[in-house]
């Protein structure tokens, strides 16, 4: 058994869509390098995937010290055994004090699988990340029950200590050309990337919708907006915004919209810059999806409605009068 | 077909408390119920076993009040239902909790899938159900909002993911995490909710499961609680009224998208 002090070192994996390097790898690469180098150690990024070590380089330039990468057809896919037998191992050869993962949901079941190989603890879905100058423990700050409290936990017997980050809570790192670090190309043995799950189809519908993860501005609907039709107008807002679409549970009970676009309790959980909340009446299952957005707008016909209770700007009115004053006005 | 769904009680989200001192959810005399996500899981195993046949086995770890929750499984249509309670297991983190429930399964042994919910909504950490996997060494599939087919050993099913869906075929026996959209649950019958009051629950101890003292509880948790608070709340909102609402609905939205 290694002690703790032989751990040393900041890792990220990184999140990659077809071989394009998704923007909460920066996110994740930015806040490594601030931790790294309040411990003063460096930073490596783990690129898995196929197709994907010409992205090495830009990695460099967003902050890693060292990119260990496996570029394999093997896994084009994230399968979580493959993917955790690698990581496990990378991890048991060089001992970092830390580990990161996105909090996205393929990563979070991964980063689960790997704490259980590692017999390491794991904290989700952190939005603050911090070092304690006494100890160099990581101090993981996340939202719970549903964003009613935050709660800031600790690892200090275990290493890694390991996290999942919930995208768009850290800022990117910036690009720097002039960065230089060293790229590592892991050719592994056939017995790494066994798998017992495989994937036979990927079906994209980024087409027709936009994901409410990563969207700045949600624009979302209710009861109140009473058919399906009438989501029109809320994409239509949505557009001229630069946003997306996003509904309670009961309009999509209803039918109304997809579930994807769920938000609440047995939904997404959102956190973005605007959520503009319309003919929603806000009871506590949809609010602990979207009480931690930066700005709330309410429009409904009811004053007394819950979602004023949090809401920054509200007006009381029809939906169907507001909101295609709104899209006028943002043309 | 046998089915293992592992469900969790948690507390009414109206009615959430925390102990001040230990920091630690109060979960003993809070009106508990069955996590969201879990009712999907325990219909889609009903649903299995009406189409293949088999048994359907729900599993919790809690508190002795955590009975009512198995209780409601067996209303529900579940065949038989197992409560881990054992004050070794108070303070288990999500990789302890993972073992404790592993440690059952393994008890049960006879088991093709096992489903669980997404995550559960007083934690929200979505990390129990992968870990189970991990503990036992089988193959998983999260986020499934359908299960297409089961056959010869393998089941297909579609995981939600960011961008829409993948479909992915697994050998069995496999752990599947399932998401709202995957099925309706049904209400429990009349006949059930006889059933659920007479059935017997089986109660294991550490020692029933073998599970390593070191594994389980605080001592087996690899995270600690330093600290929780509350956030401030949210400041009074400025409600637009009258004529020139829109417009200063408008001029506010324009002062925060700059």
């Amino acid at each position: 058994m290694s002690t703790i002090a032989e751990y040393k070192g900041v890792w990220v994996l990184g999140e990659h869509r077809g071989g394009a390097i998704q923007p909460v790898t920066y996110e994740l690469l930015g806040k490594a390098r601030e931790l790294a180098d309040k411990l003063g150690v460096q930073v490596s990024c783990l690129l898995l995937g196929a197709g994907v070590k010409i992205q090495a380089q830009e990695l460099i330039h967003r902050g890693a010290d060292k990119v260990y990468v496996v570029d394999d057809p093997k896994i084009e896919h994230v399968l979580e055994e493959p993917y955790a037998r690698i990581i496990c191992d990378l991890i048991r050869k060089h001992r970092p004090e830390i580990l990161l993962f996105a909090a996205t949901s393929l990563c979070r079941s991964l980063a689960s699988r790997v704490a259980v190989g590692l017999n390491v603890g794991l904290t989700g879905d952190c939005i603050g990340l911090d070092i304690n100058p006494e100890d160099r423990c990581l101090l993981m700050t996340k939202p719970a029950l549903g964003g009613t409290c935050m709660t800031t936990i600790v690892s200090r017997s275990h290493r890694p200590q390991m996290a999942t980050v919930r995208p768009k809570a850290m800022k990117e790192a910036v690009c720097d050309g002039q960065r230089k670090g060293v790229v590592e190309i892991l050719e592994l043995q056939e017995s790494f990337f066994i798998s017992r799950a495989k994937v036979l189809e990927v079906v994209d519908e980024t087409a027709s919708t936009v994901n409410i993860m990563d969207a700045n501005v949600i624009v979302s609907g209710g009861r109140a907006m009473a058919k399906a039709e009438n989501f029109k107008m809320l994409e239509e807002l949505a557009k001229v915004l630069n946003g997306a679409v996003g509904a309670s549970r009961a309009a999509v009970d209803e039918g109304w919209i997809a579930y994807s676009h769920q938000v609440g309790q047995t939904g997404k959980t959102v956190c973005p810059k605007i959520y503009i909340a319309c003919g929603i009446s806000g009871q506590i299952q949809h609010l602990v999806g979207m009480q931690s957005s930066d700005t709330i707008i309410a429009i409904n016909k009811d004053a007394s409605a819950p979602i004023f209770k949090v809401a920054n700007y509200g007006i009381v009115g029809d939906v169907f009068e507001v909101v295609p004053l709104l899209i006028k006005r943002f043309q | 077909m046998n089915i293992i769904v592992c469900i969790k009680q948690v507390p009414d989200t109206a009615d959430i408390k925390l102990d001040g001192a230990t920091k630690k959810l109060l979960r003993e005399g809070i009106k508990g119920m069955i996590n969201p996500f879990d009712m999907y899981a325990i219909e889609e195993g009903l649903r299995l076993k009406d189409k293949l046949g088999g048994k359907v086995t729900a599993l919790t770890m809690g508190p002795s009040g955590a009975e009512s929750a198995l209780r409601e499984a067996i209303a529900l249509g579940c065949d038989e239902a197992v409560l881990l309670c054992d004050p070794a297991f108070a303070g288990s983190d999500t990789l302890a909790t993972s073992y404790v429930l592993s440690c059952a399964i393994k008890k049960i042994k006879d088991y093709d899938i096992i489903l669980c919910g997404k995550q559960a909504l007083d934690g929200d950490t979505a990390h129990v159900g992968p870990g189970i996997a991990g503990h036992l060494d089988i193959s998983q599939i999260v986020n499934v909002r359908k299960i297409q087919d089961i056959k010869e050993g393998s089941v297909s099913a579609q995981r939600m993911t960011e961008y829409g869906y993948d479909v992915l075929e697994s050998q069995l026996p496999c752990l599947l995490t399932v998401v709202k959209d995957i099925n309706v649950p049904r209400l429990p019958s009349l006949k059930g909710k006889m059933k659920a009051k007479s059935a017997t629950i089986s109660v294991w101890k550490a020692a029933d499961i073998a599970a390593e003292e070191a594994r389980i509880g605080l001592k087996g948790s690899a995270t600690e609680v330093l600290k929780v608070t509350t956030p401030p709340a949210r400041p009074q909102g400025k409600i637009f009224e009258g004529e020139g609402a829109v417009d200063g609905l408008v001029e506010a939205l324009k002062g925060l998208m700059k």
